[in-house]
């Protein structure tokens, strides 16, 4: 009797770790299954990892925040308000895209430290500190770019003419293979980095138990900031991608973004057991969000029902994911 | 209130094994209302797990339980509080509701089960609450929030949440071990209290022996699962004849103290005062290879001296000096650096990190000393020093991966010791290093202390057991309200002498 037990439990444990994989193995069945010729081809695949390069992008920025035991809601406000740094410094001045783009990262960065700044020194709760920047940076992107919109052609908020298009480097980034390519590289980036490197194992250190932690020695509010600053590196990026995607800076264009870039960090923390934040285990989540969002848009799901049938796939992979977790 | 009913409670051939141990096995035990009973026995030895089983929260015995000699099944907590038998557990804070006042935590039962409308009649609720601890003679204001309390006020709201049902028999678990001697006397007049005016039965649990023969008439002793006997006190009464029975033989005087040779003054600290007042112009050195003890009581600033000497609490004034070069410590990342390393006394809190594995935590405090310059960590390495470590400390643990949380409580002191050997520590401080382990894990442990001061490390052992000063410590520092009150060579030091200087001498 005592073996059964122990198998059921074993067999629990391995649905628990695999649970996002599982979900994602049984969506590309279906939707192979329902659609061989739409939904089962190499162009679609190309369409559906690009279509999940932001979100993977952003969730990597998340996967270090809660790594060290943040957490963010503003990073889909942050990522626009890197976008429309960058459409304004293209357009309205015309700038270098390179120049344009260190730009972003550095003024994003500078967000970053606000909020850090609410956080460690002031000492709000991660959730409550970010929900506030959240509604301050809605407002700020938009008083900064007078209200609307920014895009190729438009006139700067006092009238005058603007001066620059979107450049075609910006173009290229945002279409595939490049796009890819950069998701692949800031996922293998954060993998190495969070395990290999004695910062990332630091970070989960800190993130596992701030208090013993500080007791070993390990300068705590240091990596807390360090691994913030990250963060807002890759939500910068989020960004970027995001207004080459739409060669323009759009109202809360980065907004939808957070919340699909949250799910993938907390589906992929039980991938394969490792019971906290980890850049494999996001990028499947990230993967599942795109698999059910692109299968479901071939089925000609009615796009507001969408949401709908999200949440609940969603729900039930976390449900699969944590329901074993033991209460304490 | 009118006195009740004598009732008794016997128990007999009572047995429950969990995965691994056989942790009662046999056990009879009887107790009546109006009777007060000490229940002791080192770690492990069954207490909790017997009076756990008196309160319904261990289903699995086998035996039998006659209440007013008929059989009963006490499966459930709510099995036992029918039968009037109530538990106050060890941590107070679980069963407490932090942010509502003391008239909602007294009454919680009341709220839950005996609330005929869906109104709360506040005024009739602060009355009851306010007249069950007048009766107890507690003083407490109803209307204060129960977070704000200190553990001793916790205590007696839960004792008063117990006592307002139909209590017979109340159980404390360790009720006096966060307690300074003068909450520890109001909690003992309240429980005399309550066995004079409301005729109840109370178990409690303690390993302060001197407060066990002051208080009971009998004293039960358990050892690795059986009761072993029961001892009535009488003025010839020892505490050293209770721990022989309770052990066996006596662990501490057992314990082969090293003769030691030590060196010249390595570690000093001169006139330190911390910022919160808990520390008072406290001066004392290590000389190398030398275990220097620090007792005192409960609150007596030890734990406070362990942190600001590791920068985790901030420093007034004062230096601290190693090998005669004063060190600038702010935070523990500089202690560490200095060479200084902490075992503190919440492990699990704050000892070790619980979801990582073995490996991570014996390389917590020198990870960079596997690391190449860019940051990488040489796995390898760090594997084959986890390794040794687990090895030489005698860690039972499956493997390195393992994660620390599986562990037993004295296996993981060991990994908490063995993180600052990976670091090679010059100073090592240790804040009740044997808290909550087996004597089996003790003995390990005193070892592993002898061995790193046998190695020419300077060693501070911060303890409030003056048995442990005895055994292990070359000289020991007694403190009370946060300033050092004596300086003892333990060879010359009597357990009597050390608690004259604990409680202040006088």
């Amino acid at each position: 009797m005592a073996d059964t037990k122990k198998k059921q439990l074993n067999a629990g444990k391995l649905i628990t770790d695999w649970a996002a994989v599982i979900a994602v193995v049984f969506l590309l069945v279906f939707f192979s299954a329902k659609m061989p010729d739409t939904f089962a081809t190499g162009a679609n695949f190309t369409t559906i990892f690009r279509s999940i390069a932001v979100t993977t992008v952003m969730a990597m920025g998340l996967t270090m925040t809660l790594a060290v035991g943040g957490f963010d809601l503003s990073a889909g406000s942050t990522a626009t308000m890197a976008s429309f740094i960058l459409m304004s410094l293209l357009i309205w001045y015309d700038m270098n895209v390179w120049l344009a783009i260190l730009l972003t990262i550095a003024g994003t960065l500078l967000i970053t430290l606000c909020t850090m700044f609410l956080i460690v020194v002031c000492k709000i709760p991660d959730l409550l500190a970010t929900c506030a920047m959240m509604f301050f940076l809605d407002g700020l992107s938009l008083t900064y770019s007078g209200g609307g919109a920014i895009s190729a052609g438009m006139p700067r908020p006092d009238g005058s003419q603007s001066l620059g298009g979107v450049p075609t480097v910006l173009k290229t980034m945002g279409t595939s293979p490049t796009i890819i390519v950069i998701m692949v590289a800031v996922v293998i980036f954060v993998h190495i980095f969070l395990n290999y490197t004695k910062y990332g194992r630091y970070i989960y250190g800190v993130g596992g138990n701030r208090t013993a932690a500080r007791l070993s020695g390990i300068p705590v509010q240091k990596y807390r900031i360090l691994a913030g600053l990250m963060a807002g590196t890759f939500i910068a990026l989020a960004g970027i991608l995001v207004a080459s995607r739409n060669q323009s800076a759009q109202i809360n264009g980065a907004a939808a973004f957070s919340m699909p870039a949250l799910s993938a960090v907390f589906i992929g923390r039980s991938v394969a057991g490792q019971g906290k934040p980890n850049a494999v285990g996001t990028l499947i989540g990230a993967t599942l969000v795109g698999v059910l969002d692109n299968g479901l848009v071939m089925m000609s799901v009615p796009y507001y029902s969408l949401n709908a049938i999200k949440g609940v796939v969603l729900a039930i992979a976390l449900a699969s994911a944590y329901y074993t977790t033991k209460e304490e | 209130m009118q006195r009740k009913d004598k009732v008794t409670l016997k128990v007999q051939g009572v047995s429950i094994e969990f995965p691994g141990v056989k942790a009662l096995s046999d056990v009879d035990f009887s107790i009546e209302t109006g009777e007060i009973r000490a229940i002791v026995g080192a770690n492990g030895a069954g207490k909790s797990t017997l009076m756990k089983v008196l309160a319904g929260a261990n289903p699995g015995y086998t035996g039998t339980i006659l209440y007013n000699d008929k059989p009963v099944d006490i499966k459930t907590p709510q099995k036992a509080k029918e039968l009037g038998i109530e538990i106050v557990y060890q941590e107070v804070d679980m069963a407490l509701f932090p942010a509502q006042t003391v008239a909602e935590n007294v009454m919680m039962n009341h709220l839950i089960n005996g609330m005929k409308t869906p109104i709360v009649n506040w005024n009739k609720l602060r009355n009851e609450a306010r007249e069950t601890l007048e009766r107890l003679h507690i003083q407490v204001d109803v209307n204060r929030l129960v977070g704000e309390l200190t553990l001793a006020e916790k205590q007696m709201v839960l004792i008063a949440r117990a006592v307002r049902e139909k209590c017979s028999f109340l159980i404390l678990d360790e009720p006096t071990a966060p307690l300074s001697i003068s909450e520890t006397k109001e909690l003992f007049d309240i429980v005399k209290g309550l066995i004079r005016e409301e005729n109840i039965a109370v178990m409690f649990i303690s390993h302060r022996l001197n407060e066990v023969m002051e208080i009971c008439e009998k004293v039960d002793v358990m050892r690795n699962g059986q009761m072993v006997g029961q001892i009535e006190v009488t003025p010839e009464l020892t505490s050293k004849m209770i721990v022989d029975m309770m052990l066996g033989k006596s662990f501490e005087e057992n314990f082969p103290k090293a003769v030691t040779e030590p060196g010249e003054v390595a570690f000093e600290v001169k006139h330190l005062w911390d910022a919160g007042g808990a520390v008072c112009d406290v001066s004392l050195n290590i000389r190398k290879g030398e275990i220097v003890g620090i007792s005192g009581l409960v609150g007596a600033g030890k734990t406070e001296l362990c942190k600001v000497l590791f920068g985790d609490r901030k420093r007034k004034e004062g230096q601290i000096l190693l090998h005669g070069k004063e060190l600038s410590i702010k935070s523990p990342t500089d202690a560490v650096k200095a060479g200084m390393g902490l075992v503190p006394e919440e492990r699990r809190k704050e000892g070790v990190l619980v979801d990582e594995p073995v490996y991570f935590n014996l390389s917590a405090a020198s990870l960079s000393s596997y690391c190449g310059p860019a940051g990488f960590v040489n796995k390898k390495e760090e594997l084959e020093n986890a390794r040794h470590y687990i090895d030489s400390l005698g860690v039972k643990t499956p493997s390195e991966n393992q994660l620390v949380r599986y562990l037993s409580g004295g296996n993981q002191q060991k990994v908490a010791v063995g993180k600052w050997l990976s670091a090679d520590c010059q100073v090592y401080i240790f804040d009740e290093p044997t808290k909550g382990v087996d004597v089996g894990a003790k003995h390990d442990i005193f070892q592993l202390i002898t061995d790193i001061a046998k190695a020419g490390k300077c060693v501070l052992y911060a303890t409030s057991e003056t048995a442990e000063i005895l055994a292990i410590t070359d000289r020991t520092y007694v403190m009370y309200g946060g300033r050092v009150t004596a300086e003892l060579k333990t060879a010359d030091a009597t357990e009597e002498e050390i608690m004259y200087y604990s409680t202040g001498g006088k």
